[in-house]
């Protein structure tokens, strides 16, 4: 995998082509740069011309993305950005359009647009920046924020029940669902690769660190020592195996309950050997039902699922858009104004 | 002189009365068809050359239990030999198809008109629901004070109908076209145009389009033969500038009009919406017309479908969304947006009753305070709103055009009585508009492109689009610095970008045609409407000045920038007085704008202003005066 700056086969761009001449204003340490880096190193791998390539964000720290991208880009409103680019999608739909969004951004004031593009299935890439935390308003817990979340505005605790963003793009019928995280590189750039690949809506939810109001929130799953045992990294085809060398563990489905179980590497069924219920749980990241199950495998009892969970191929909403158009268009003819403004009757009042 | 081509009256016995104008509305209950009905009467009017104003008022209930008095749906027309520019304030017909019409209709009845009753309709279950103990139709008082006609408009119906194998049901529906049938007959309106439309309608459909055409048939014939009617009306066509005609409503207008938009800009339309009573039917019109380069988004709710409109005005296209009120405010932070980001986008409310749900299926002006000045901050944008129903094309495809010419957000202001409501349209040649300029950028400059670099007239902004080489730039809702555009926090270049984004607007006023003013240029008192006001206020100041007093009228359709020229008039006259349907919301811009002390006329009943009541309030200004 490429992680150098070089200037990718087609286009010739290279990473620096893709920063543009704005000083980035995070602060010091924050996840968001190393989720920019590997926008930057990615986009030159495409071969995609820059000017077909646009940034939509809403309002957070995250949102602050397309400031920095040397491609056409939009900050707009708290939100909002899935319906803006559904918008822009839809008056070219030629363009590479990717959404960048926050845990608040996206799924508190803006749950609802986004639900709505998934179950469209816009050929869009959004990219989720789940910190936990309203980072811009200064670190008031959000909807992704664990139970009992001390906040400056929860001095007590937050009550709410978190939700989870995997899920919510699961419910709503995404097409395209992964899980990845600020601290692996290899693993981000990877995801985006896969992401802008797909055609539909591809949803990424991306752990990100805010060091400042929430710093360590996804510690155990890139400390050195816990990491392997708290994450689970998805390969299509292969079973779900994580923990530490000499504790490797797999996942079996026990019915639709999921269990570990200790693994011997090179196995596909259990290490106490294929019991009733058959072998380990092969990852398929086109069955829909089993993504579901994975998006349920929750710490400290389960690993962290991380990659694609699904990658489905359906019907696009620009796409059946543009077909309808040219549909109509084709049995109907171009349109006709003249015969538009007269409508069906008309009548003539001459000059006696 | 001109004249129609289309035949007037289809049939004639003796002698028929002229008439100048006349005003009939057909009620009844929701299922009644009474909207259809009232329709195909307009229709046939304009057939026959007429002027003619339409009013229909239907239930916010979609099916109102039959019988009762809120599920009472009514259609009014005016047509005349002569200029119709409203649906008229009192009737002289009224069609009543059941005890609750009767009950809601009968005081707008002139005393000595036409009331046409469906007698069968008027059992003790419908008089019950519409909370009538006894029998109105026994009481001797009613045909006294009115020309009743108590049909049994349901059984002659079912009659009619006989034979062709039709349920009870299907055969009661029909008689509405009985009653049409009848009244076409009363004012000399020919039924031809009506069976050719239901050739069309139940093409497919022999035994429903046989049982209405008969249906049709025997009440015109019913009302020729029985002659209960002592009197038959003629009224002759109307005195129109030549051209083609067809019969159009506000609604569809303002689709035709931003289709053409589209087309002569050579742009794709996006029209987003969510629907919303009654803004809706413009969102049915834009859907059909995909061959134009429409695309209709029926987004998830009226953010959604500004966020759409924003968007593909960032991509080029020509962004646009319809709402009403309710949906108008939802707006407000993303037309903010559109403000700072210079986006072209048209916003388009069809203002309703409110505030909240309000009176959904009524009309009211009391949007215009929240299309000025509805947003946070200082968010200046252009505000527009057209006079009649026809109009809506004209104002729909200038609202494209100045948004494109100046790069900012414009919205326009229809009504629920525009939207609805019909009147004859001339067909306009598209060519004849005026062109649609847009703002080109530069070719890829060899420098930094500079997206708030301002065009030295306009001050708009360039719109470079994604897709176009060299000119990658980012923009969004912080604050600009002028020219780069890039994120600036500067307080003197705030202050330069407020007043920048205030003056663009400013400068559309070079946009707007001369004021056109009703009576003389100076004097006593001056009345200043706008939106669908104008048809009430200009009758009403034609029958104030044919009795010989002073008064003379103005019409806005710019509402910002305020055309150049109203200043100095509004300073011409001792008084102004300012018609709305809102509790004073012109008046106070007028205030504020130039000092002016203007005195309000306000009713807010959900309906158009009447002509009458607009008479009296200037008599009454007039006679303050002359005792002054
Ligand atoms: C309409 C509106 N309401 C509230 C805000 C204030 N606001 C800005 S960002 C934000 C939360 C952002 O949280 P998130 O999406 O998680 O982004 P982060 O800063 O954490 O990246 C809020 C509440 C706003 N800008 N607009
Ligand atoms: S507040 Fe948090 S999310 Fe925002 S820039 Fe700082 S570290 Fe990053
Ligand atoms: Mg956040």
């Amino acid at each position: 995998m490429s992680t150098a700056a070089t200037p990718a086969a087609s286009g010739g761009l290279s990473k620096k082509d893709f920063a543009s001449d704005q000083e980035v204003r995070w602060c010091p340490g924050c996840g968001d740069y190393a989720i920019l880096s590997a926008v930057q190193r990615v986009l030159p791998e495409l071969g995609i011309p820059r000017e077909k390539i646009v940034f939509i964000s809403g309002i957070g720290c995250s949102s602050r993305f397309p400031y920095y991208m040397n491609t056409y880009g939009f900050h707009t409103i708290h939100g909002r950005a899935p319906a803006i680019a559904t918008g822009l999608k839809l008056a070219n739909p030629e363009l590479t359009v990717f959404v960048v969004t926050g845990d608040g951004d996206g799924l508190s004031i803006g749950g609802n647009h986004l639900m709505h593009v998934l179950r469209r299935n816009v050929d869009l890439t959004i990219l989720l920046f789940n910190n936990r935390i309203y980072g811009l308003t200064k670190g008031q817990y959000s909807p992704t924020s664990e139970q009992g979340k001390v906040t400056k505005s929860t001095p007590y605790g937050s009550i709410d029940r978190p939700l989870d963003p995997v899920r919510v793009a699961l419910g709503a019928g995404a097409s395209f669902v992964a899980r990845t995280i600020d601290r692996n590189l290899p693993h981000l750039q990877e995801t985006l690769r896969r992401a802008v690949a797909h055609r539909g809506t591809s949803f990424v939810e991306i752990y990100q660190n805010c060091n400042i109001y929430n710093d360590g929130a996804f510690a155990p799953l890139t400390d050195k020592e816990t990491r392997e045992a708290a994450v689970v990294e998805l390969v299509h085809g292969r079973p779900l195996v994580f923990g530490r060398p000499g504790e490797r563990r797999a996942l079996r489905l026990r019915g639709l309950v999921p269990e570990v179980v200790p693994y011997a590497e090179g196995s596909t069924s259990g290490a106490e050997g294929g019991g009733a219920d058959g072998g380990l749980w092969v990852h398929d990241e086109h069955d829909r039902r089993l993504a579901l199950l994975l998006a349920e495998l929750e710490p400290p009892a389960m690993p962290v699922p991380m990659g694609v969970l699904l990658d489905l191929e359906a019907p696009e909403f620009i796409a059946a858009h543009m077909e309808q158009e040219r549909r109509v268009t084709q049995t109907q003819g171009p349109g006709d104004l003249e015969r538009l403004l007269r409508g069906p009757e008309t009548w003539t009042v001459r000059e006696s | 002189m001109t004249t129609s081509t289309s035949p007037g009256a289809s049939s004639s016995r003796g002698e028929r009365t002229p008439l100048v104008s006349a005003v009939v509305r057909f009620a009844g209950d929701s299922g009644d068809g009474m909207q259809l009905t009232g329709s195909q009467f307009a229709h046939e009017v304009a057939w026959a050359g007429n002027d003619l104003a339409t009013l229909p008022t239907f239930p916010a209930e979609i099916r109102a239990p039959a019988g009762t008095l809120y599920g009472v749906s009514s259609f009014q027309i005016q047509f005349g030999s002569v200029r119709v520019l409203t649906p008229g304030d009192r009737l002289d017909a009224l069609v009543a198809m059941n005890p609750a019409a009767l009950k809601v209709h009968l005081g707008d009845l002139e005393p000595g008109g036409l009331l046409i009753v469906n007698r069968n309709a008027f059992d003790q279950r419908n008089l019950a629901r519409a909370g009538y103990r006894d029998n109105p139709l026994e009481d001797p008082a009613l045909a006294e004070r009115y020309r009743l006609h108590a049909i049994e408009v349901s059984r002659l119906t079912h009659e009619a109908v006989a034979g062709l194998g039709l349920g009870h049901k299907d055969a009661e529906r029909c008689k509405n076209f009985f009653c049409l049938g009848l009244v076409s007959w009363v004012y000399g309106r020919p039924i031809e145009p009506t069976i050719e439309w239901l050739q069309r309608r139940f093409a497919r459909e022999p035994a429903l389009l046989e049982a209405n055409r008969r249906a049709l048939l025997a009440g015109h014939a019913f009302a020729e033969t029985a002659e209960i009617f002592g009197e038959a009306y003629r009224v002759e066509p109307a005195v129109l500038p030549p051209g083609t005609y067809r019969r159009i409503s506000g609604n569809q207008a303002l689709a035709l009009g931003l289709v053409t938009a589209a087309v002569r800009a050579g742009r794709p339309l996006l029209y987003g919406s969510y629907p919303i009573t009654p803004a809706s039917d413009i969102l049915h019109e834009m859907a059909r017309h995909r061959n134009f380069g429409v695309r209709p988004f029926q987004a998830e709710d009226e953010i959604a479908a500004m966020g759409a409109a924003i968007g593909a005005a960032f991509g080029g296209a020509i962004g646009v969304c319809g709402t009403s009120g309710p949906g108008l405010a939802l707006k407000a932070e993303g037309l903010g947006l559109a403000v700072m980001a210079e986006l072209p986008v048209v916003v388009i409310d069809v203002q309703r009753g409110g505030p909240s749900t309000g009176l959904p299926t009524r009309t009211e002006q009391a949007d215009l305070l929240q299309a000025l000045y509805g947003r946070n901050s200082e968010a200046p944008l252009i505000v527009l709103a057209p006079a009649t129903p026809g109009e809506c094309f004209q104002m729909a495809y200038e609202a494209v055009r100045l948004a494109l010419k100046y790069m900012v957000p414009a919205i326009l202001l229809s009504d629920g009585y525009l939207a609805n409501g019909s009147e004859p349209w001339r067909i306009p040649d598209p060519e004849e508009l005026p062109p649609i300029e847009v703002q080109q950028p530069p070719a890829a400059a060899a420098g930094r492109f500079a997206p708030y670099a301002r065009d030295e007239r306009t001050l708009a902004r360039p719109w470079a689009v994604p897709g176009m080489p060299g000119l990658e730039h980012r923009i969004g809702g912080l604050e600009k610095e002028h020219i780069s555009g890039n994120v600036s926090y500067d307080p003197d270049n705030h202050d330069l970008m407020v007043r920048l984004r205030e003056e663009k607007v400013r400068r559309a006023a070079a946009e707007i045609p001369p004021l056109e003013v009703q009576g003389e240029d100076a004097g006593q008192l001056l009345v200043v409407g706008w939106g669908s006001t104008y048809g009430a206020i200009r009758v009403a100041v034609e029958r104030v000045r044919a009795r010989g007093r002073a008064v003379s009228a103005v019409h806005l359709r710019y509402l910002n920038p305020l055309p150049p020229d109203l200043g100095p008039l509004l300073g011409r006259f001792r008084r102004v007085l300012v018609p709305e349907i809102n509790r004073g919301q012109l008046r106070r811009v007028l205030r504020a704008e130039f000092g002016c002390d203007a005195v309000g006329f306000h009713r807010v009943r959900g309906m158009p202003l009447a002509v009458g009541e607009i008479e009296q309030a200037i008599e009454a200004l007039l006679d303050g005066e002359a005792g002054a």
